[in-house]
Parts: C-alpha cells; sequence; structure tokens
C-alpha cells in the first residue's frame, strides 16, 4: 500500500521537472484511503530524510516556527539547487521530504516559478497554513529566496 | 493511586449531573475531523454556555448602546446591566469596594496596567520578584518596567516537581523588595502556589503583591480580602466568558496611587487644552468604550459557574486528574511535568523520542484538542530542558470517557510515531 521510499525515487527521476514530480505525488497520495495512511506515509518520509549535514545545522539556517523548528541549506551545483533540510518534530519532516523531492535538484528559475498547490490536493493543507506554528511557510519561503539569489549569481 | 479514588471518581459524576450540564454547551456536540470533539484545551480557553451566549445575543437583539452619560433609554440599561456585572465581580471576589474592580481586555492588560503604573513608583535599585513560573505575559511587562525605571527583576525558583522554593524566596525578600508578582495557578504545569505565604511574607517587608489568578479562576474562588492580596486579576474568557475581557481587582489605596494607564474619553473628569482631571475610580482606569457585551456576559459567566458551584468543580476536576494522571502515566516512556503535591487538572506531558507537536497533530485528527508548545513560559521549558510539552487540561464538562478518549489516542500516537 506504502509507495516505496521517496528519496529512491527522486535519485531515479531526478531529471523530472517540478510539475512532473507534483503529479507524480498526487498519484502516490491519491492511493489512499483515510489521514491514517496519509499519515503513516508522511512519518515513513520523514524517518527516511536524508539527514542534513550537522556543520549546516546552525542557528543561521534554522527557520524557528514557534513549536518545531526547520533547517535548512541549500547549495549550487552545476546550474541546480540542491537542498538539504531537517526538522526537530517528525510530521513536519515528512512535509519536508515532500517539498525537497519537489523543489530540490531544480534549476532556480524554476523553483523561483513554481507553485505549491500540490500541498492542498494531498491533504495537507492545514499545515501549510501561515497560522500553523511549524515552520514550513516560512521554509517554502526561504527555498524561494535561496533560488532567487543564487539565480541572481547565475546571471 | 489507590482503589478509593475511582469510587470518589463516580461519586462526583453522580455529584454534579455532567450529561445535563454538557447540554448547556453547544460547542461539545461538534465534530473535528470525522470525530466527536473532546475538548481538553480549557487552560488555554474555556467553551461558553448556552446561558453566556443568550446573554450575548440579547445584549445586541435588545440594549445595544454606549454606556455612561447616555440619556436615553438604551444607554441607561446598558449601563446599568454593566455596572451590575461590575459588582457581580466584586461579590465573586469578595472586593470591599464596587471600584476596587477594574474592567481590562484581560489578564495581559491587567498586568500591563500595573506595571505601567509602578514606573512612577520604582526607583533605581528597587526589587521586583517573580516566580519562576510565569506566563510570558507576566515576565515582559515586569522586564519592560525595570528597565524603564533601573530597577531589578529577580526570580523566586523552583524544584523538579514544579513548586517554588519557599526558603530561596525568603532569602530573596529585602527591604529592596518592592513588588512580587506570581500566578496562583501555572498554567503549563497546574502548581498551585503557596500565595497566602507569599503575600504574607511579602507584606511584612513592606512590598505590594500581584497574584495572577488567570489559571485559578476557573477552579478557586479566591477571597481578595481575606488574602489581602493588592492586586489580583483574571481574565473571562477562562471561566465560561467571552475573550477580550477581563479583570484587575486593585485596593483602593493602590488604584489611588496609581497614574492612569491610557488617556482618552471615560476616564476624565474635566479636561481644558492646559489641564485634564481624572474620573474617580473605577474609570480613571478604563479609558475609551469598554467592552460593554463581554464585561456583562463575564458577569453571566461567573453567574453560571456558580450556579454550578466551585466546590463541586473543583472536587470533580481533581478527581479527572487523578484518574487521567493514573491512566496516562501507563504508557510507556510517558513523563508528566509539574508533579506538585498541590495542583489543578493540568496535565503536562511527553513521550520520549517523540516531538509534542508530533502527539498534538495525530490527537487533532482523532477530535482531540489538546495545547502542545512551549504554553508561553519559555523559561519552564528551559528549566527541564524540553523543546515543549503536550498539554490536556481538564473542565468540569469533560468525562471519565473523554480522558480515556485522550490516553487511547495518546497510545496510538504513540504508535505510530516511534
Amino acid at each position: 500500500m506504502i509507495p516505496k521510499n521517496s528519496y529512491c525515487t527522486f535519485v531515479e527521476k531526478r531529471y523530472m521537472q517540478i510539475k512532473e514530480i507534483q503529479e507524480e505525488i498526487i498519484d502516490e497520495f491519491s492511493m489512499f484511503d483515510d489521514w491514517m495512511q496519509r499519515y503513516e506515509y508522511m512519518i515513513e518520509l520523514g524517518k527516511s530524510l536524508p539527514l542534513i549535514e550537522d556543520t549546516y545545522k546552525t542557528d543561521d539556517n534554522i527557520i524557528k516556527g514557534c513549536q518545531s523548528k526547520v533547517w535548512v541549506h541549500a547549495e549550487l551545483k552545476d546550474d541546480k539547487l540542491v537542498f538539504t533540510a531537517d526538522s526537530d518534530a517528525i510530521i513536519t519532516k515528512g512535509i519536508i521530504a515532500i517539498l525537497i523531492r519537489a523543489f530540490s535538484n531544480q534549476k532556480p528559475k524554476d523553483i523561483i516559478e513554481a507553485d505549491t498547490d500540490f500541498i492542498d490536493k494531498i491533504g495537507l493543507k492545514e499545515h501549510l497554513s501561515p497560522t500553523r506554528a511549524n515552520g514550513l511557510v516560512s521554509m517554502i519561503k526561504q527555498l524561494k529566496l535561496y533560488a532567487v539569489a543564487y539565480q541572481t549569481q547565475i546571471k | 493511586m489507590s482503589w478509593l479514588s475511582g469510587i470518589f471518581v463516580y461519586h462526583y459524576i453522580d455529584m454534579l449531573d455532567i450529561n445535563k450540564i454538557r447540554k448547556d454547551f453547544p460547542i461539545l456536540k461538534r465534530k473535528v475531523n470525522g470525530q466527536p470533539l473532546v475538548y481538553l484545551d480549557n487552560a488555554a480557553t474555556s467553551q461558553t454556555p448556552k446561558q453566556v451566549i443568550d446573554v450575548i445575543v440579547d445584549y445586541y437583539e435588545n440594549y445595544n448602546a454606549n454606556i455612561h452619560r447616555g440619556v436615553h433609554a438604551l444607554s441607561q440599561e446598558a449601563t446599568d446591566k454593566y455596572e451590575q456585572a461590575r459588582i457581580k465581580i466584586q461579590k465573586h471576589f469578595n472586593a470591599a469596594k464596587t471600584h476596587e474592580i477594574i474592567f481590562t481586555s484581560g489578564t495581559t492588560h491587567s498586568i500591563n496596567l500595573v506595571a505601567n503604573g509602578f514606573s512612577s513608583i520604582l526607583e533605581k535599585g528597587d526589587e521586583v520578584l517573580v516566580s519562576a513560573m510565569e506566563h510570558h505575559s507576566n515576565i515582559v511587562p515586569w522586564q519592560m518596567l525595570c528597565k524603564r525605571t533601573g530597577a531589578v527583576l529577580k526570580v523566586i525558583p523552583m524544584n523538579q516537581e514544579g513548586e517554588l522554593l519557599m526558603d530561596v524566596y525568603d532569602e530573596l525578600l529585602t527591604k529592596k523588595t518592592k513588588l512580587v508578582f506570581c500566578n496562583h495557578i501555572s498554567n503549563a504545569l497546574g502548581t498551585i502556589n503557596p500565595i497566602e505565604e507569599i503575600i504574607e511574607k511579602a507584606h511584612s517587608i513592606g512590598a505590594a503583591v500581584l497574584i495572577d489568578g488567570a489559571q485559578a479562576a476557573p477552579h478557586i474562588v479566591a477571597d481578595v480580602q481575606t488574602l489581602d492580596v493588592d492586586f489580583y486579576t483574571c481574565s473571562a474568557h477562562k471561566v465560561c466568558g467571552p475573550t477580550g475581557v477581563g479583570m484587575l481587582y486593585g485596593k483602593e489605596e493602590w488604584l489611588k496611587k496609581l497614574p492612569p494607564y491610557q488617556g482618552g474619553g471615560e476616564m476624565i473628569a474635566e479636561v481644558t487644552f492646559e489641564k485634564t482631571t481624572y474620573a474617580d475610580l473605577p474609570h480613571k482606569f478604563e479609558a475609551g468604550t469598554p467592552n460593554i457585551c463581554g464585561g456583562i456576559s463575564f458577569g453571566a459567566a461567573l453567574d453560571y459557574m456558580n450556579s454550578i458551584g466551585f466546590e463541586e468543580i473543583a472536587k470533580y476536576e481533581h478527581e479527572l486528574l487523578l484518574y487521567a494522571t493514573q491512566e496516562l502515566l501507563k504508557i510507556d516512556g510517558l513523563k508528566i511535568y509539574g508533579t506538585a503535591k498541590n495542583k489543578t487538572s493540568v496535565i503536562s506531558f511527553n513521550i520520549d523520542g517523540i516531538h509534542p507537536y508530533d502527539i498534538g497533530t495525530i490527537l487533532d485528527k482523532l477530535g482531540i484538542a489538546v495545547r502542545t508548545g512551549h504554553h508561553c513560559a519559555q523559561p519552564i521549558m528551559d528549566f527541564y530542558k524540553i523543546p515543549g510539552t503536550v498539554r490536556a487540561s481538564f473542565s468540569f464538562y469533560n468525562t471519565k470517557e473523554e480522558v480515556d478518549v485522550l490516553v487511547q489516542g495518546v497510545r496510538r500516537a504513540r504508535n505510530m510515531l516511534l
């Protein structure tokens, strides 16, 4: 029932466009009948998210969400932006895994232009509410800010 | 926990007709995420009974008008009801005089009013004591006050159980101490603080005492004259009333001494461009159009709770607390923070290896409302070296069955998350 490890999926299909990846994620989530299965999958994703290197788990990289902390690190590899991230809460980490899968290893320009509607479509909208104290809204903003910054660098 | 407590649970369930009481609260019928709502976030805000909702509706449907000074009938009716509510609050807390009750927007406003007033009283080198288990709203105004006046903020520490170290308090009290500030009950831990002793000792060296009764008001009736407290404050929304309204009790002598907090209409006696003379108490502290409907329904909320009876409420909630504590502690790796001998129906807990936010998220999916995070009391979380806790807080309209749903929910969350 539960799809295979998302990270592996991501490695195999690393050159997919953001839109395609998002559609793939929507497909995966459409297999679940109820919230329990969705959450179990997210927790699974959270547990399998590659750990961010400790050297990047600094206060500079922290996004304070009041309740759960989120760390994001970005670096440019060739013309693509690679994100690593972490959180101290596992459900938050699961959503980070989904976001990383959609946005990491993409061109900064594509990241800037990408939307995040797919989160609504997989039934996780509540986690991206600006009033939710989990740091995810700030995280997306941060991913886009990194993309803007590196886009300028590429030019 | 002896077998006896189980009997008491049923005993008090019989004494309070919980099913009848629950019918007073329309919100308790609703579903959340497809599940019946189990509302266990009462320490953050209590739910509102029909009796209070009716008063709110009646106000807007029948006599909504600005109060004081109005010559027309509606204004007079609204003024009478508002002032009657002040008398209800006065009687509830046994204040000596009606004008010792100031309507505020809530506890935070009350505290800021007093802290601001003390700006003109404190001098450099004076000391203000606060307890280690304060809500942020009780720390920040005093820090600001100390910054303005050059006074020094000192902290009364607590032990691992979440009880204040009263011997250290004795040492901290000196001639320099001008003000002592402490909550009656801790919002994060549920500890009932020994405020009688705190007040008496502070008075013995001439310091004033402000007690934050926000968490205490739904469980205990504070008699401000017996306590001999200088200031006491609470918010209506914790005692089945509406949000955005609360009260400050202050001894007349203190309220006369403190300067007004905000300038505006209602608080003046006479105004020219050269000089303004302030209105008498309580209006001196009530600038602008107040929360009229809020004040009136605050009074109705106290009526409602008194009709059930605070003594019965306290006994029943205590039994719920014992039962919930006993059942939660059966879960592997669950630790409760705040194990004071004297505590109210608040349980702050964590499970080894799980972030409180994750537990709260799963419980929400099950229709169970709890609070997660630092509960606006970061110093307490720093003390225990944790990012936060899950907090379940019980009210008189909660049931033993709801405690069972919580315990099952926590078990389920644990299985999913570990």
